[in-house]
């Protein structure tokens, strides 16, 4: 256990200071060219695409096939990848791209600026989910040559933000294959096509995927590898012995259980760590109906985050892969997180309780002050337990809590469509930037029934004013600033309470070279990755 | 010509049945909250338009009345049109189609090794009844019967394929491999040991059981003393006289079985990963995948009704009393 804890703590060490550790001093071995890369595919996705589908599940697989425009290099930053170049105009409403030649799409086409723009209009703005947000102000791209794309916003675009949300958010497909038809039933969506290290070859529905190596790759002799297999395994605790059994080199996304991870973090074969996840930060979350009047007292709201042991729950049930969270930014967004000290909740039943008296809800009989209704979300172990501590929690302070347990389209519908809870629980994804998918959790006007957004009742002038100037804001400085004061706000109001912060945890077999070597590596092309003899 | 009447009596008699089977599984489906617009987008992780969503619910039809949509799956099966799978883009057939292969090869193999071996340890425990034999076979028959089939996979795959490396972890095949004729063969084969054992011990538990107390049953009857009298041997008694009695029981259990072997194998295909229909059928539940759910149940029904006749034949084979 020590030996792991201290790579661990020296991973978070590694990740307070900057983002990603690059390579792992493994220059001196000469890359072999060959070999299978096989990798955990835990839950199958209806499409592959990634300029279609923004999550994790597309780009473990799709990222490898297709490209973005942007990448981000071994420290984070925006990094050339399908574009070479870019620049703002002084207005930030236009924004050029200039395109990488001699690319071709794996059915032998050239890649050009037309390209983008169908991507950008059709596919970003209409149907990619956090892409229609991002690019709700877009009017137009405009391609004076094939290898150049202009940008044109209706309102200032931040380069900073559009750069940050691209790697994610900037998949290029080919318009070719899809300006005719319904994209959304386009056979490309299961079977892509891009300019990636990687061609699709087949994917047999709950068995696996493969691809293999792209001989016309722009970098030139690169991938290294043969193959990648993607292997269907639902069972976690199967893919953990598949693990063992060598079947498989690579589980992303903290897809095996809390046990395993632990357990494996001991096996001198493999690595067991939140390294090149550092772009994919995600915090747990309190969720409070403001419908329910008792909930709709910020004494009560404060109560219960001061009810509850954050720091025990963190020790003693996620262990090394998580720690206390300060607010909707977490630490790792080293351009935002803010660096004066917020409001917090520490742990202080005594507080809790007088609060709870103050707010007039006095003990009836049993000791009981209200009963509440808490909704978990059904992905991820941690928030399981993270529920049960809550209950307990709670029960301490006179608040009984019933826990309803729902599958993912029940949690949705009733959370956020039928608005039929009092407390709910799950993750919020921070995606590189506060502007992509954390200020839809406060800011206030979300259509009903839109999931992880502010779907509790909650409205707050000073806090809308303060996401929407951020929104707009050209100068990074003054941007960092308004998002210090955005979480200052909503830690004050508590809409949301978002104690703890974690990383995806990946498991790696010793064999693998170049992994991890950028901030979202599960996401990106693997063009530089090798496996050892 | 006679067996042909009799599939389509048997056929037409299940007719209700099976209606009854559909309503009731799509009206149960409506109770559980959500639908599959709501899992496809906890599938994507939030961010997307309201009014994508909308568009997709009046695409797939969910926006009609639940009356209105279970009248359209019932029209729609009469044509014999099982519908558009939501999760697969692809008609559910295809979808069904592409999993029978290996849940059938599996239910077979499991079925087969749980009837052969149930039947040979059946009669063992049966001749030596109260001997070390018994007690040995009927204890083993209890510990496969309490443990739940997850932990045997699981235990499987951590001996055979994690530590002594002999058999594969999981899948159906060597992905990629591209093996052909017998070599392939033997690859599938080698993948199905395990998942076989794994699913076939529990049901094997079952089959010793019946198989021994049936035994001990027929073996009490006049027509076995009378066959002892005739200075018949002891295993010519058994095999010739009292086994073939014995079967009876057997057979009627593969008939029940072969329903939850369909069913019940959902844990096994997914700790072997393998492709099959339970894991298909538990997916479109999460899923809401309503049409794909109705299908596996549809397809489901219709093999248990076969099964079930095949069976009513066999048994007018062992006892030429019983008339189909």
């Amino acid at each position: 256990m020590d030996a792991t804890r201290r790579a661990i703590l020296l991973t978070s060490a590694a990740l307070a200071s900057s983002v990603a550790l690059p390579g792992r001093g493994l220059a001196q071995e000469q890359p072999r060219r060959g070999g299978v890369m096989t990798v955990h595919f835990g839950t199958e996705q209806r499409i592959l695409n990634p300029s279609l589908q923004a999550s994790t599940g597309v780009y473990i697989v799709g990222g490898k096939i297709q490209e973005p425009l942007v990448d981000l290099d071994a420290s984070g930053r925006p990094a050339p990848c399908l574009a070479e170049s870019w620049e703002s105009s002084a207005d930030g409403k236009t924004i050029t791209f200039r395109l990488r030649r001699g690319v071709t799409w794996h059915d032998g086409r050239p890649f050009t600026s037309t390209d983008v723009q169908f991507t950008a209009m059709e596919m970003w703005k209409k149907i990619l989910n956090y892409g229609s947000a991002l690019q709700q102000f877009l009017e137009a791209v405009e391609t004076p040559d094939a290898h150049t794309a202009v940008f044109k916003y209706a309102r200032p675009m931040p380069l900073g933000l559009l750069l940050r949300a691209l790697p994610d958010l900037g998949y290029i497909s080919p318009k070719h294959v899809y300006e005719t038809g319904n994209i959304r039933e386009n056979p490309a969506n299961t079977a892509p096509i891009g300019t990636g290290p990687f061609k699709f070859l087949q994917y047999e529905r709950g068995q696996y995927i493969i691809a293999e190596r792209n001989p016309n790759y722009w970098r030139d002799n690169l991938p290294y590898l043969d193959r990648v297999v993607w292997r269907v395994v639902t069972d976690r605790s199967a893919a953990a012995a598949q693990m063992e059994a060598g079947q498989i080199l690579f589980s992303p996304y903290s897809s095996l259980t809390i046990a395993d991870l632990q357990r494996l973090g001991q096996d001198p074969r493999f690595e067991v760590t939140t390294k090149g996840n550092e772009g994919n930060a995600r915090t747990n979350t309190l969720e409070f109906n403001f419908r329910n009047p008792v909930l709709a007292d910020l004494r009560v709201r404060r109560a219960i985050a001061h009810a509850i042991d954050v720091p025990f729950f963190i020790e003693n049930f996620l262990g090394d892969f998580a720690k206390a969270g300060t607010g909707p930014i977490p630490s790792v967004s080293t351009d935002y997180y803010p660096t004066e000290p917020m409001p917090q909740y520490p742990f202080d039943r005594r507080r809790a309780n007088a609060l709870l008296d103050e707010a007039g809800q006095r003990r009836g009989a049993g000791g009981v002050r209200f009963t509440l209704r808490l909704t978990p979300a059904p992905w991820g172990e941690d928030i399981a337990l993270w529920s049960t501590f809550i209950q307990q929690s709670l029960q301490e302070v006179g608040i009984r809590v019933e826990i309803v347990r729902l599958d993912a389209a029940g949690f949705l519908r009733t959370v956020y469509n039928d608005w039929n809870f009092d407390l709910a629980t799950g993750w919020h994804q921070y995606r590189n930037d506060p502007a992509v998918s954390t200020s839809v959790w406060y800011r206030s006007g979300q259509p009903k029934g839109a999931p992880w957004t502010n779907q509790w009742g909650w409205q707050d002038d000073e806090a809308d004013r303060i996401m929407d100037a951020a929104q707009t804001e050209l100068d990074p400085a003054k941007r960092r600033a308004l998002y210090a004061d955005f979480v200052r706000r909503v830690n004050t109001e508590l809409p949301v309470w978002m104690p703890i912060e974690q990383i995806f945890v990946s498991v790696f077999n010793k064999r693998l070279r170049n992994y991890a070597n950028n901030p979202r590596w599960a996401s990106s092309s693997w063009h530089d990755l090798w496996l050892a003899s | 010509m006679r067996v042909l009447a009799l599939a389509g009596r048997r056929l037409l008699s299940s007719l209700p049945t099976l209606l009854l089977i559909l309503v009731g599984i799509f009206l149960l489906l409506q109770l559980a909250p959500g639908d599959a617009v709501d899992a496809l987008i906890a599938q994507t992780g939030g961010g997307a338009d309201t009014r994508a969503a909308a568009e997709m619910r009046a695409q797939m039809g969910l926006d009609l009345s639940v009356p209105a949509q279970l009248a359209n799956y019932m029209w729609r099966l009469v044509r014999l049109d099982l519908g558009f799978s939501s999760i697969y883009g692809k008609p559910v057939s295809t979808v069904i189609f592409e999993r029978l292969p290996a849940t059938l090869l599996l239910m077979l193999s499991a079925l087969s090794f749980a009837f052969f071996f149930g039947l040979v340890l059946g009669v063992l425990a049966a001749r030596r009844v109260n001997g070390w034999p018994d007690t040995l076979i009927s204890t083993l028959g209890l510990v496969f019967y309490a443990t739940p089939s997850f932990w045997f996979g699981l235990m499987a795959i951590v001996l055979f394929s994690v530590h002594l490396q002999w058999l594969p972890a999981g899948g159906l095949e060597e992905i990629g491999a591209g093996y052909t004729g017998l070599r392939r063969t033997l690859d599938i084969a080698a993948h199905l040991v395990l998942p076989t054992l794994t699913l076939g011990l529990i049901f094997l538990a079952i089959y010793l059981r019946i198989m021994r107390a049936s035994m001990l049953e027929v073996l009490s009857l006049d027509f076995v003393r009378t066959a002892r009298a005739k200075g018949l041997d002891e295993t010519r008694v058994v095999v010739r006289h009292v086994l073939r009695n014995a079967l009876l029981p057997m057979v009627t259990l593969i008939g029940l079985q072969a329903g939850t072997m369909l069913g019940g194998s959902v844990v096994v295909e997914s700790v072997f990963s393998l492709p099959g229909l339970g894991r298909l059928a538990y997916e479109s539940v999460v899923q809401r995948d309503l049409n794909t759910l109705l299908g596996i149940v549809f397809v489901s029904a219709v093999l248990v009704i076969c099964v079930n006749f095949v069976v009513d034949l066999l048994y007018a084979r062992l006892d030429p009393r019983i008339t189909p």
